[in-house]
C-alpha cells in the first residue's frame, strides 16, 4: 500500500529530474553556479581565518568542522524541501488551488513538482569538506563519535527541513512576506556556519537555544572534538541536535496542517 | 527627457514602492537580522585579531556591516528583471515607441524607488545597528556630504549593471545564466560578505580598480566609517563617479545594439 501512496510523487521527481537533463549545457552550468554558492560559503570562513587567528575562542580547523555540519544539513534540506519558498508564488498565482483538488497529499506534490537535482553539487562539497574537517580535527575517533558524525548532518537536515517548512507556512498569512523567510533558513544557516560564542546576550539565546540553532552544529561538534563547552553547558548536549530536529519537525507539521485549513485562496 | 519629466517617473517609482507594505517590512527585518549575524562574527575577528581587523576597528567594522544592510535595499543589488520580462513578452516594443529612450525612464523609476528605500530599507537596520551595536560615528562633517553623493553613485552604478544583466535578454532570452553569474559576483565583490581589505592585497588591488562592484557597497560603507582618512575617502568616490560614467557608457551603447537586433514578432 505504502508503494501506491509513494509512487506517483516519485514519478513526478522522476519525470522532473528528465526534463531538467534534456538542455545539459544549461544544466551543468546551473550545477556549477549553484556549487559556487557554498563554495563562497566556506570561503568566508577562510578570509576570516586570515585575518585572525581564533574565532569565539575556537581555531580554523575546529570552525570549519562546525561549519561542515551544518552547511551539509542545509543543502540536503535545500535540495529536498527547498522549493517550498515558492509556496508564495503557488498561492499568489493560484496554483496551489490546482493542486489541493488532485487526490494527493499537498506537499509532496508541492515538493515533487519543483525538484532541483542542480542542488545536489552543493551537497557533494559540503560533505567533502566535512570529510576533511572530520578527519583534521578529531583526533580521537571512538564509536560514539563515528555515530554522531553520520547522524548530525542528518538531524540538522531534519531540522533546516522543518524550517523552511515553518518559515513558508507562514505565507499562507502573511502573503507579500516572502523575505522574511531567509532570516530564519538563510540566516539559521549562517547562524550555525560559526561557534554560537560569536555571538552574544539576547541574539545568541534567541537563535542558538529558543529557535534551536545551537543544537544544529555546535554542541555537536564539542564532542566530536572532545572539548568542553565555554559557555558551560553538560556534554550530553552533543546529541541535541535529535531533539532539537525532532521538536522541530513536530511544530513544521501541527503549522503546516493549520496553513492548509486555514487556506482560503487569494481569488486569482 | 525634462527634468520635470524626469521628477514625475520618479515620484511614480517611489509611490509604486510605498504601497508594498508588508514586503518592506519583511526585508528590513531581514536585513536587521542579517545585520546583527554579520556584525557578530566581524567583531568577533577583530577581537581575534586583537582589536583591529584589516584596518577596521570593531566599531567600524559593525557599522560597516549595518551600512551594508541598509543599502542592500537601496541600490537593489538582486531580483530585478523588468526590463527582461518586458523583453521576453515582447511588451519592450512599446518601450522603445515612446519619444523617450527606455534607459532614461527606468533609471528614473529606479531613482524613485531608491529614494522609498533609503527612508526605509537603510534608516531601519542603521538604527537597529546604532541601538545594539559599538557603533562609528563620522569624527569629520564632510562625510556628511561625500556619503549621500556616494550613495547615490552607488545607486547609479548597481542600476546600470542591473540594466546590463538584464540587456541580455535581447539576445539570450533566458537569462538565468548572467543573472545567477551577477549574483555571485556582486556578492561577494562588492564586499557584502566581508571588507575586500580581509582578502590578499593583490586580489583586493584587482577588485578595486578593475571591477565596478566595490562601488557598490565596498566604497560607501568605507566612506561611512571614514576608512582611509579624507584622502581615501576622496580617491573611492572618485573611482565611483569614474564607474558611473563608465557603466552609463556601456548601458546606453548596449542598449543602442539591443535595440538594433529587436525582431517584433508579428500576429
Amino acid at each position: 500500500m505504502a508503494d501506491s501512496v509513494v509512487r506517483p510523487y516519485l514519478k513526478l521527481v522522476g519525470a522532473q529530474i528528465r526534463s531538467q537533463a534534456q538542455y545539459r549545457t544549461s544544466f551543468i552550468l546551473d550545477l556549477l553556479g549553484q556549487t559556487v554558492f557554498t563554495v563562497l560559503d566556506f570561503l568566508t570562513v577562510f578570509v576570516v581565518f586570515r585575518i585572525t587567528p581564533a574565532l569565539g575562542g575556537f581555531d580554523l580547523s575546529e570552525v570549519l568542522l562546525i561549519s561542515a555540519l551544518a552547511i551539509t544539513g542545509f543543502t540536503i534540506a535545500d535540495l529536498v524541501v527547498g522549493n517550498v519558498e515558492r509556496l508564495s508564488f503557488y498561492v499568489r498565482t493560484g496554483l496551489l488551488d490546482a493542486m489541493l483538488i488532485r487526490p494527493r497529499r499537498i506537499l509532496p506534490q508541492l515538493l515533487a513538482v519543483d525538484f532541483q537535482l542542480r542542488r545536489i553539487g552543493r551537497v557533494a562539497l559540503a560533505v567533502t569538506v566535512l570529510i576533511v574537517a572530520a578527519s583534521a580535527g578529531v583526533t580521537d575517533w571512538t564509536w560514539w563519535r563515528v555515530l554522531l558524525v553520520v547522524i548530525t548532518p542528518l538531524t540538522a537536515a531534519v531540522f533546516f527541513c522543518a524550517v523552511f517548512i515553518l518559515t513558508a507556512t507562514s505565507m499562507f498569512w502573511w502573503i507579500d512576506a516572502k523575505e522574511f523567510s531567509a532570516a530564519f533558513t538563510y540566516g539559521g544557516r549562517d547562524f550555525t556556519t560559526y561557534p554560537i560564542t560569536v555571538y552574544e546576550g539576547v541574539f545568541r539565546r534567541l537563535f542558538g537555544y529558543l529557535f534551536g540553532f545551537g543544537f544544529v552544529s555546535y554542541y555537536p561538534a564539542l564532542s566530536l572534538l572532545g572539548r568542553d563547552d565555554p559557555l558551560g553547558g553538560p556534554g550530553w548536549l552533543g546529541w541535541s541536535g535529535l531533539i532539537a530536529a525532532a521538536v522541530a519537525a513536530t511544530a513544521a507539521a501541527l503549522m503546516w496542517r493549520t496553513g492548509i485549513r486555514h487556506y482560503k485562496g487569494t481569488g486569482s | 527627457m525634462s527634468a520635470s519629466m524626469m521628477f514625475a517617473v520618479a515620484r511614480a517609482g517611489f509611490r509604486r514602492h510605498a504601497t508594498y507594505r508588508q514586503a518592506t517590512v519583511a526585508a528590513t527585518a531581514t536585513n536587521s537580522v542579517f545585520g546583527c549575524l554579520r556584525a557578530y562574527v566581524l567583531l568577533a575577528t577583530a577581537t581575534g585579531a586583537g582589536g583591529v581587523a584589516g584596518g577596521y576597528t570593531g566599531e567600524q567594522l559593525s557599522t560597516y556591516v549595518w551600512i551594508g544592510q541598509g543599502l542592500l535595499g537601496v541600490v537593489l543589488l538582486w531580483g530585478w528583471s523588468d526590463l527582461a520580462d518586458r523583453v521576453r513578452t515582447g511588451e519592450v516594443s512599446s518601450d522603445l515607441l515612446r519619444p523617450v529612450n527606455p534607459i532614461w525612464t527606468y533609471l528614473a523609476t529606479d531613482l524613485g524607488r531608491a529614494a522609498h528605500a533609503f527612508c526605509t530599507r537603510m534608516i531601519v537596520p542603521l538604527a537597529v545597528g546604532a541601538s545594539l551595536f559599538p557603533f562609528y560615528w563620522p569624527n569629520n562633517p564632510i562625510t556628511y556630504l561625500l556619503l549621500p553623493v556616494s550613495i547615490t553613485a552607488a545607486v547609479l552604478v548597481c542600476f546600470c549593471l542591473r540594466y546590463l544583466v538584464n540587456l541580455t535578454s535581447f539576445w539570450l532570452l533566458d537569462i538565468r545564466g548572467v543573472a545567477m553569474l551577477w549574483v555571485v559576483l556582486s556578492g561577494a565583490a562588492s564586499g557584502m560578505y566581508f571588507p575586500l581589505a580581509f582578502l590578499p592585497e593583490p586580489v583586493t588591488a584587482l577588485l578595486y580598480y578593475a571591477t565596478p562592484f566595490p562601488s557598490i557597497m565596498q566604497f560607501p560603507a568605507d566612506i561611512a566609517v571614514e576608512y582611509g582618512g579624507l584622502s581615501g575617502q576622496l580617491w573611492r568616490l572618485g573611482l565611483q563617479v569614474l564607474w558611473c560614467v563608465i557603466c552609463l557608457a556601456l548601458a546606453w551603447s548596449v542598449q543602442r545594439r539591443a535595440t538594433l537586433k529587436l525582431v517584433i514578432q508579428g500576429g
